[in-house]
């Protein structure tokens, strides 16, 4: 599903230039169940963005279900990939304060000029799948901060994604709640749909089936 | 571009910034109001002054006779020419591109129907007069060629003529007589000034007759007292004037360089003048109420830019779950086309409710300024101006669009 081979990136400003990945190698196959481990500034989020093709790499290439994501992609096909390939499901869960828990879950396929009605119906089904259906026209507000990140995980499966992105996904939660969250990833992964986490929560990443450790740029571990 | 949900959109980010809209469409009606305005009274000086031209015919020149200044031909200055019939013709056959001439003679004569006697100005008169002056028959007709080529004894009266004449209900005098010193005239129709001013009183008091009936009747002998020249289509009155006035200056040995004589006007300078004066005027008004509207549109773009800041984050979160940049950029035009034109739009609305209201308002009143009359918005500049409202909210939201675009979702998304 995932290849990286050798994949590098540098922030350089005038006077410095930062290493943030040195060369790191990972595959990741169909239906699997990952968490990227690191301490702040491991690169563990350069390296979720540049999967979430939100980020370009220097050297190296990236292959995503077959695809090559090349490393300069104009802006059109980065949108295109993101929103066919890609479920994105933030920390601070990012949904539109404006829209209804539907249309929020409704906006990637928005993109797809797929209609509205369908849009409405699939996103119906989406939220019955994270069990918000009775939540539907209810706007962010007005949910706690774990509805919230249920109906973010309803929008992530709406486009029926390759995969799945978590950026710390029970970051803002308190443990319950995350674990209400977490229940929700172990049955989408059981569904077959390949999940990668990244926490620096331990009792987070043991849930999943293979947890990867990055240090400075490297994967420092990758297994259980 | 123009689905529902993008409308939706806009609706919605309109709806949390009520004030902020607000003040923006403030600045953008504001700007159209006050162009719209101007030109509507910029065209009611406009329509004044024109009026006071009093739908004349611009392409006419006046030909008349004074005495003269200078010795020539062995005759001496001070000496009087005597326009006449006979330099209608020689006019006609002489001069390129004259349409018709037309003559009038002028007599003070004593007036009667039944009890009443007044003394008028009778004037005789082919049948071209009332096409020149701005003149219209109330009842009736006018003086007709047949009436000239017959010498009929017919007269038109002017409407306070008839009235003092004939009472209130003018029209009743058609077909009855009046005696014009001591010779019946059947009344055969009524005119006046179409519009009544101190200098149209003496269009009110006329009595027109036929001009060879004058000639004959009252003993005039060919006499013309002024007359109309008019040009033919393709000819400027403005040409033909000098040829006219030597021609006659010829005719009745008046020394070509005889600044008298011979005297002629003609309209078409002056129209020309004050013509150029409203374009001017005119100009001034659109670069005056463009500039406003151009103030009202960079307070457009300004908000654009707020909107995009504070949006940034929403545009991040659309991007990564699949916006292009396109489809960006056609949500920040459209919402700032749709404020511009929705302001604009309401701000012409109110200008021309404005200009109408106040041209109702005269009109109910009757109020009656030499200065102001008739203030209107045409249909051309209205469409100009939404046109150009169109464009500079394509304009104010370019920037701001162009800003969206570039949002990096990564650094849009970043936990603060």
């Amino acid at each position: 599903m995932i290849a990286l081979r050798d994949i590098r990136k540098a922030y350089s400003t005038e006077f410095t230039r930062l290493e943030v990945l040195k060369g790191i190698e990972l595959t990741i196959e169909d239906g699997e169940y990952v968490s990227i481990m690191g301490s702040s500034g491991s690169g563990k989020s350069t390296l979720l963005n540049i999967l979430g093709i939100l980020d370009d790499y220097d050297s190296g290439t990236y292959h995503l279900d077959n695809t090559l994501i090349s490393k300069d992609l104009s802006q059109k096909e980065a949108a295109y990939y993101r929103n066919r390939f890609i479920g994105f499901v933030f920390q601070s869960f990012n949904l539109l304060n404006f829209k209804t828990a539907q249309e929020n879950v409704a906006l990637p396929l928005y993109y797809q000029k797929i209609s509205r009605k369908e849009r409405s119906d699939l996103a119906m089904h989406h939220l019955e799948q994270v069990g918000l259906a009775e939540w539907a026209t209810h706007f962010p507000n007005q949910l706690s901060g774990g509805q919230q990140q249920r109906v973010a995980i309803a929008r992530a499966l709406a486009t029926n994604p390759k995969v799945i992105l978590a950026d710390e996904p029970t970051g803002a939660l308190d443990s319950k709640t995350s674990h209400e969250v977490m229940e929700i990833f172990d049955r989408v992964n059981a569904e077959g749909k390949t999940l990668i986490l990244v926490t620096h929560e331990m009792d987070i990443a043991h849930r999943t089936k293979r947890i990867i450790h990055i240090k400075d740029g490297l994967i420092l571990k990758d297994g259980v | 571009m123009f689905n529902r949900d993008t409308w939706q959109e806009i609706w919605m980010t309109i709806k949390q910034h009520k004030l902020r809209t607000f003040l923006t469409v403030l600045g953008v009606f504001w700007g159209v109001f006050m162009l719209i305005f101007m030109l509507g009274m910029g065209s009611g000086l406009e329509n004044a002054v024109f009026r006071d031209f009093g739908n004349r015919a611009t392409n006419i020149m006046y030909v008349w006779s004074s005495s003269t200044s200078l010795p020539y031909q062995g005759y001496q200055p001070g000496r009087f020419p005597r326009l006449n019939f006979d330099d209608l013709e020689a006019i006609k056959q002489q001069v390129k591109g004259v349409g018709f001439i037309a003559p009038r003679t002028r007599l003070d004569a004593k007036v009667v129907h039944g009890e009443t006697a007044e003394t008028y100005e009778i004037r005789g008169e082919l049948s071209q007069m009332i096409k020149v002056e701005a003149l219209k028959v109330y009842h009736g007709r006018y003086i007709s060629d047949l009436d000239n080529d017959e010498s009929r004894k017919v007269a038109v009266l002017g409407t306070r003529t008839a009235e003092v004449l004939f009472g209130r209900n003018v029209g009743e005098a058609i077909g009855q007589y009046v005696t014009i010193n001591g010779a019946e005239f059947l009344v055969v129709g009524i005119f006046g000034p179409r519009v009544i001013k101190p200098w149209t009183e003496d269009d009110q008091e006329a009595v027109v007759i036929p001009l060879t009936t004058m000639h004959r009747t009252f003993g005039m002998d060919g006499r013309v007292h002024y007359f109309a020249v008019s040009a033919q289509e393709g000819y400027r009155i403005a040409q033909i004037e000098p040829q006219v006035r030597s021609l006659l200056k010829a005719r009745h040995h008046v020394a070509p360089n005889d600044p008298r004589g011979i005297g002629g006007f003609n309209l078409e300078a002056e129209f020309q003048q004050v013509r150029g004066l409203f374009d001017g005027i005119s100009a001034f008004l659109w670069i005056v109420g463009i500039g406003t509207l151009l103030a009202g549109i960079v307070g457009v773009s300004n908000i654009m830019l707020i909107v995009v800041k504070e949006r940034t984050k929403e545009i991040g979160i659309r991007k990564a779950i699949g916006a292009t940049p396109a489809s960006i950029i056609s949500s920040i035009l459209t919402e700032s086309i749709f404020i511009t034109a929705v302001s604009g739009y309401l701000g012409l609305l109110a200008g021309v409710l404005v200009i109408g209201g106040i041209n109702l308002l005269m009109e109910q009143a009757s109020v009656d300024s030499q200065m102001f009359y008739n203030p209107e918005v045409n249909l051309g500049i209205a469409i100009g101006a939404m046109v150009l409202l169109t464009i500079a909210g394509t304009v104010a939201g370019l920037i701001p669009a162009m800003m969206a675009a570039r949002v990096n979702p990564v650094v849009a998304l970043k936990d603060e």
